[in-house]
Parts: structure tokens; C-alpha cells; sequence
């Protein structure tokens, strides 16, 4: 099976990529990830302006989840900048540089000044579910809201392909990607993290995250990841592009995000309980299922749920 | 979860009954014993055991004020031990602790040193560095190895350990300060580049930890004697489980809070940014 991918004019050397938030501060991280076996890189959400974050415990994990309120912390355009440009010398692979804002203005701003960088593509955090207390409710709440945002980013994008991440915490979000795609994004990325969760000490009867709640990621999330990019899929036409982030652990979850309607699947928790070689372990094990199952090129897996539902007459949605 | 490859599965078992503190997600327990060093060291012994090797630590929360990162500086399966400069908020926090309040502890973490069929090794401590070569000095008495000892402070009032380590019966103990005001006057690298001139062909390896100056100058002098090196070095390890990426040094891109803290001195010496610059919690590079 040909692993490689042309998304949007992009060659991908495989599907997987970094997700956005774990190991995303260090170009030269980036790079190792790349020889560990990643298609693509995506660095963590990206400021104007340093942000600070939440205070330690931000991140805690089991082998069933991780519960993270790190709080976006990021040293701004200048720290990104170095580090953008360290990756790009190490590495050639495709670079999704992934920003956030507290404004609608502030996203258009922002998206200005990054794509001067020359990411593949921008990604445009608009549902972290870690900072309501910083920022009230996440953009990706509502349509209209995740509308003008991507509206912002467009405008001043130029022609870097835009993908928008989306929250799973809303009653339809198929219709906030709908939303989205039709005021000009390229491309979905889903799931942010599921929640907020709660995380409480037993002796000490205290919360043990700082920010008292965070967002659950890890294995437990991949159904509902699954669920959201189908139901993307299925709301934009299967003509949009996923980046479909969400409990990806081995090859087997990669596939089924594929066949759900993703065309790249992030990892990004996996990592505590895979290391590093999470990357090239799921590609290898994607591998030999595709070549033992016939498949000749791996775009062929994309929305094939869907396709398979509708030839029995019984389509997804 | 994902433990260092040198860590993995090689825990020793606790001791019949001990009550075993390995966790991935930080469990408050109640402070067995407090104790100071020094005006600026304090001592926190908590009951359990992780199975901790020397050189590995865990990260220690402060419920509702802080969680950093520690090095275990003794773990015998049934007593932890920590010993910490009470220097930022959360440690001076920690040393105004008292026997029976609660502390969480997540861990143990990261690599360890290791004696593998070392006949001699050399534990060099230097500063707020000595906290774990104890354990470390342990580690080689326990293993076979001849140990040798060189261990400095600032000034006298600033050393910690030295009964302790004396109490190991090392080869030879040679204590530094900066002042004179105890031992000999100077620093652990004078001492050690003595050694190794003298008798380098029969040392096997040299553990350390200490300042960052201080590690890169060893760090160089075991590569030009052609002697091996196990350095324990420090980023900010904001997670200490290898997810943040927080700790990942250039330009090899290695998390030392995974890949390290004690590092080989050939993986040492590939890391540039030693001694010239550390990233702060936001990713910034800062001069050291």
C-alpha cells in the first residue's frame, strides 16, 4: 500500500502527524518526531504575544487517559519564529503551524503575521477547552462564532491552506464544520480534547490539575473522535479535507480514522504510552494491514465507511 | 505508561509490606520526617518505596500551590528521601512542611545511573548537585565497584552528605569548597582532573551532577582522558512524563526528562545548548 498523501498540493511521506500540544514548544523535537516516523509536524497553538499558561500539575496521564490544562502557554511569534526555522533546516517534511487567538480580530492578525513563517498549512485552534476561565467559551461553541473567526483567517491567510480545529463538546458538529467550510476553510481538524475532566486527590480531597479541570485525550476518546470526523464528513460532501486527531495509539485506530473520513490522522497522547516510535509503529502497522488487505494507496481508505454504507443502501447520515 | 529504556522493568521489588508509591498521576501522602542540612537544604523522608534507581526523580506536589520536579536522593524500600534547596516558591513551600502533612509524589521518572561491570567509579558532587550522588556513591558500594569521592560547595555551611558518604568508606574522599572553609579550596574539577591525570586508565566511569558549568567542563575533561561519563542534567520538566516536550534539548531533540536526566557523556556532548542556553517555561531561549 502507497502510503504517501498529496493533501491540498502537500506531500505528506505518510499519514500520521504530531497533533498540536504534546511535544510542540522545540523545532529540533519536531524533527526527531519526523525520524520516528511522522508525515508532518504540527506545532503547538502559536500567539502573538507570549502567553503564560496554567500553573503545574498541567498534565497528568493514565494508560486509559490524560487530563491536560496546560493553559496554551507559548512563548509568541518571535520564540515560534526560531523554532519554525530550526524544524526547517533539520527537516523537510510539511510543517502545520497550528495559532490561537482571544479575539476574532486578534485570529486575522495573527494568521497575517504566521504565514509569513511558510507553514503547509495553518490550523486555527478555536476549542481548547482549558482556558473559559481566561477566555469564556471556546469559538468552536457555535457557528456563528467559529464563522467569523475562520472568516478573520482567511482573509489574511493568503493562499496557506487553512484547516480549522474543532470541539466534540457541542451538540453538532457538523453543522459548526459546515459553518466553517463555507465562510472559506480548506480543511477540519478534529477532535480537540473531550471535556473538560476532573481529577481529584483522595487524602488531600483537593483537584490535582491547578486549573482544577482539563482536557481528556488518550485512548478512551477515539470513539468519539471517530464519531465527530464521520459526522464532518458527512456534512461537508466527504469534500473536505480531516485531520482527524483523537486516541490514535496503533495502526488499527489510524485506519479506522481514515475510513470515518480522515485524510491525515494526528497523534499526540500516544506518545506517553508508545514513546516517540509511536509514530513509525502505527505507520508500520498501517502498513501490513494495508498491504495485506490489497489496498493500494491509502487515499482509497478515506470515507470508505461511508461509501461502503451507501452501496448497502443505508447511508451514515 | 512509557518509562526510560534503562528504567523499564528493572525495579527492584519492594520490600515485604512496603507500601509502594509508583504512580503516574500524583497520590498525597503523609511526610514521615523532616529534617534541615543546611541553612538552605532541607531533608523530607516519606514511607514507601518507588523502586527508584539513583539518579532518577519524581515530581513532587504541593496541593493547590505548585508540582516540580525532585531527584530521589535515597530510596532503600522503605523510606524516600529527598533532599532540596529551598530556593524558589515551591520549595521553600515544601521545607515549611512538617511530619504528617501531606505531599504527592508521581514518579519514579527518567534514566538512571548505572555501574553495569564498573571495577571503579569516581561520584563527583557538586553544589545543589550532591542531593543524588549519595545514592548514586550507594549504587557502586552495592555493586562492587571501588568508589571514589569528590564533593564541593561553595563554603562548609553549604555541604551536605558528607557523613553519609564517608560512611560508605570510598577509596578516597576529597571534599572542595570555593573558600577554603573546608576541605581543600577550589573546585571539584581541579580535583578531578587531578585524578583522572593520575589514574584515569583505571577508572571505568564518572558519575556527576552539579551546575551546568560544572558538567560541561567534566564533561570535556573524561572526553580528552578518554574516560567514560554519566552526567545528570536538568531543563524544566513541566510534566516529567515526556508529553509536553518542555525538556527537549537541541539540536538532537531528545526530552530529558525521558531520554535523561542522567545522560552517556557521548549523548552529553551532542546536545549543544549545554552551557550556553536553556529554554524557559514558554519555550524561550535564555542564556545560561
Amino acid at each position: 500500500m502507497n502510503l504517501s498523501r498529496i493533501l491540498l498540493g502537500v506531500t505528506f511521506a505518510n499519514p500520521t502527524v504530531l497533533a498540536a500540544g504534546p511535544m510542540g514548544i522545540v523545532g529540533s523535537g519536531w524533527a526527531a518526531i519526523v525520524r520516528a516516523g511522522a508525515g508532518g509536524i504540527t506545532t503547538k497553538s502559536c500567539w502573538l504575544e507570549a502567553h503564560e499558561g496554567h500553573p503545574t500539575p498541567v498534565a497528568i496521564s493514565t494508560p486509559h487517559w490524560t487530563l491536560n490544562a496546560v493553559g496554551l502557554s507559548q512563548g509568541g511569534f518571535d520564540a515560534a519564529k526560531a523554532e519554525i526555522e530550526t524544524f526547517r533546516a533539520a527537516s523537510k517534511a510539511p510543517l502545520i503551524c497550528n495559532i490561537v487567538a482571544e479575539s476574532v480580530d486578534h485570529f486575522g492578525e495573527t494568521a497575517a503575521r504566521y504565514v509569513t513563517l511558510h507553514p503547509d498549512f495553518l490550523e486555527v485552534n478555536i476549542s481548547c477547552p482549558n482556558v473559559e476561565s481566561d477566555f469564556g467559551k471556546p469559538f468552536s461553541s457555535n457557528a456563528k462564532d467559529a464563522a467569523a473567526v475562520t472568516h478573520a483567517v482567511k482573509a489574511k491567510s493568503g493562499k496557506t491552506p487553512v484547516f480549522v480545529k474543532l470541539s466534540p463538546n457541542v451538540p453538532n458538529i457538523g453543522e459548526i464544520a459546515k459553518a466553517c467550510v463555507d465562510s472559506g476553510a480548506d480543511g477540519i481538524t478534529a477532535i480537540n480534547t473531550v471535556g473538560p475532566g476532573l481529577a481529584i486527590d483522595l487524602k488531600s480531597r483537593m483537584p490535582i490539575l491547578s486549573n482544577k479541570v482539563g482536557g481528556v485525550s488518550g485512548r478512551g476518546i477515539k470513539p468519539i473522535a471517530l464519531k465527530c470526523v464521520a459526522d464532518i464528513y458527512a456534512a461537508t460532501g466527504g469534500k473536505t479535507p480531516i485531520i482527524g486527531v483523537g486516541g490514535v495509539t496503533t495502526g488499527e485506530d489510524a485506519m479506522e480514522m481514515l475510513l470515518a473520513g480522515a485524510s491525515l490522522v494526528g497523534i499526540g497522547t500516544a506518545i506517553a504510552e508508545r514513546g516517540l516510535d509511536v509514530f513509525g509503529k502505527v505507520v508500520e502497522e498501517m502498513q501490513a494491514w494495508g498491504d495485506a488487505e490489497g489496498v493500494k494507496d491509502v487515499s482509497e481508505l478515506t470515507g470508505a465507511m461511508h461509501r461502503e454504507l451507501s452501496s448497502r443502501g443505508s447511508p451514515y447520515a | 505508561m512509557k518509562r526510560s529504556p534503562s528504567a523499564a522493568g528493572k525495579h527492584p521489588a519492594p520490600v515485604s509490606g512496603a507500601i509502594s508509591l509508583d504512580s503516574t498521576i500524583p497520590k498525597t501522602h503523609h511526610i514521615a520526617e523532616t529534617r534541615k542540612l543546611t541553612e538552605q537544604v532541607g531533608l523530607i523522608r516519606v514511607a514507601g518505596t518507588f523502586g527508584a534507581k539513583a539518579g532518577q526523580f519524581a515530581m513532587v506536589w504541593l496541593p493547590g500551590l505548585d508540582e516540580f520536579p525532585l531527584s530521589i536522593a535515597d530510596d532503600d524500600g522503605e523510606h524516600v528521601t529527598f533532599a532540596f534547596f529551598a530556593v524558589g516558591e515551591g520549595t521553600k513551600a515544601l521545607a515549611a512542611l512538617k511530619k504528617g502533612d501531606l505531599i504527592g509524589l508521581r514518579g519514579p521518572f527518567g534514566t538512571h545511573y548505572r555501574c553495569d561491570e564498573a571495577k571503579r567509579v569516581v561520584v563527583v558532587a557538586g553544589g545543589y548537585g550532591s542531593a543524588p550522588m549519595r545514592f548514586a556513591a550507594k549504587t557502586v558500594v552495592t555493586a562492587g565497584a571501588q568508589l571514589d569521592v569528590i564533593v564541593g560547595a561553595k563554603t562548609e555551611a553549604m555541604l551536605i552528605f558528607i557523613e553519609e558518604l564517608k560512611a560508605l568508606k570510598p577509596a578516597s574522599m576529597t571534599i572542595m569548597t570555593d573558600d577554603g572553609s573546608a576541605g581543600r579550596k577550589g573546585f571539584v574539577t581541579d580535583a578531578l582532573e587531578e585524578l583522572l591525570v593520575r589514574e584515569g586508565k583505571t577508572i571505568d566511569w564518572v558519575f556527576t551532577c552539579g551546575p551546568e558549568k560544572m558538567l560541561t567542563g567534566i564533561s570535556a575533561m573524561c572526553h580528552a582522558h578518554g574516560v567514560r561519563a554519566q552526567l545528570s542534567t536538568q531543563r524544566y520538566f513541566k510534566c516529567g512524563n515526556g508529553m509536553c516536550g518542555s525538556c527537549v534539548v537541541d539540536p538532537i531533540g531528545i526530552r530529558l526528562c525521558q531520554e535523561g536526566p542522567v545522560l552517556d557523556n557521548d549523548t552529553f556532548r551532542a546536545v549543544s545548548e549545554f552551557g550556553a542556553y536553556r529554554r524557559d517555561g514558554l519555550g524561550r531561549k535564555q542564556n545560561c
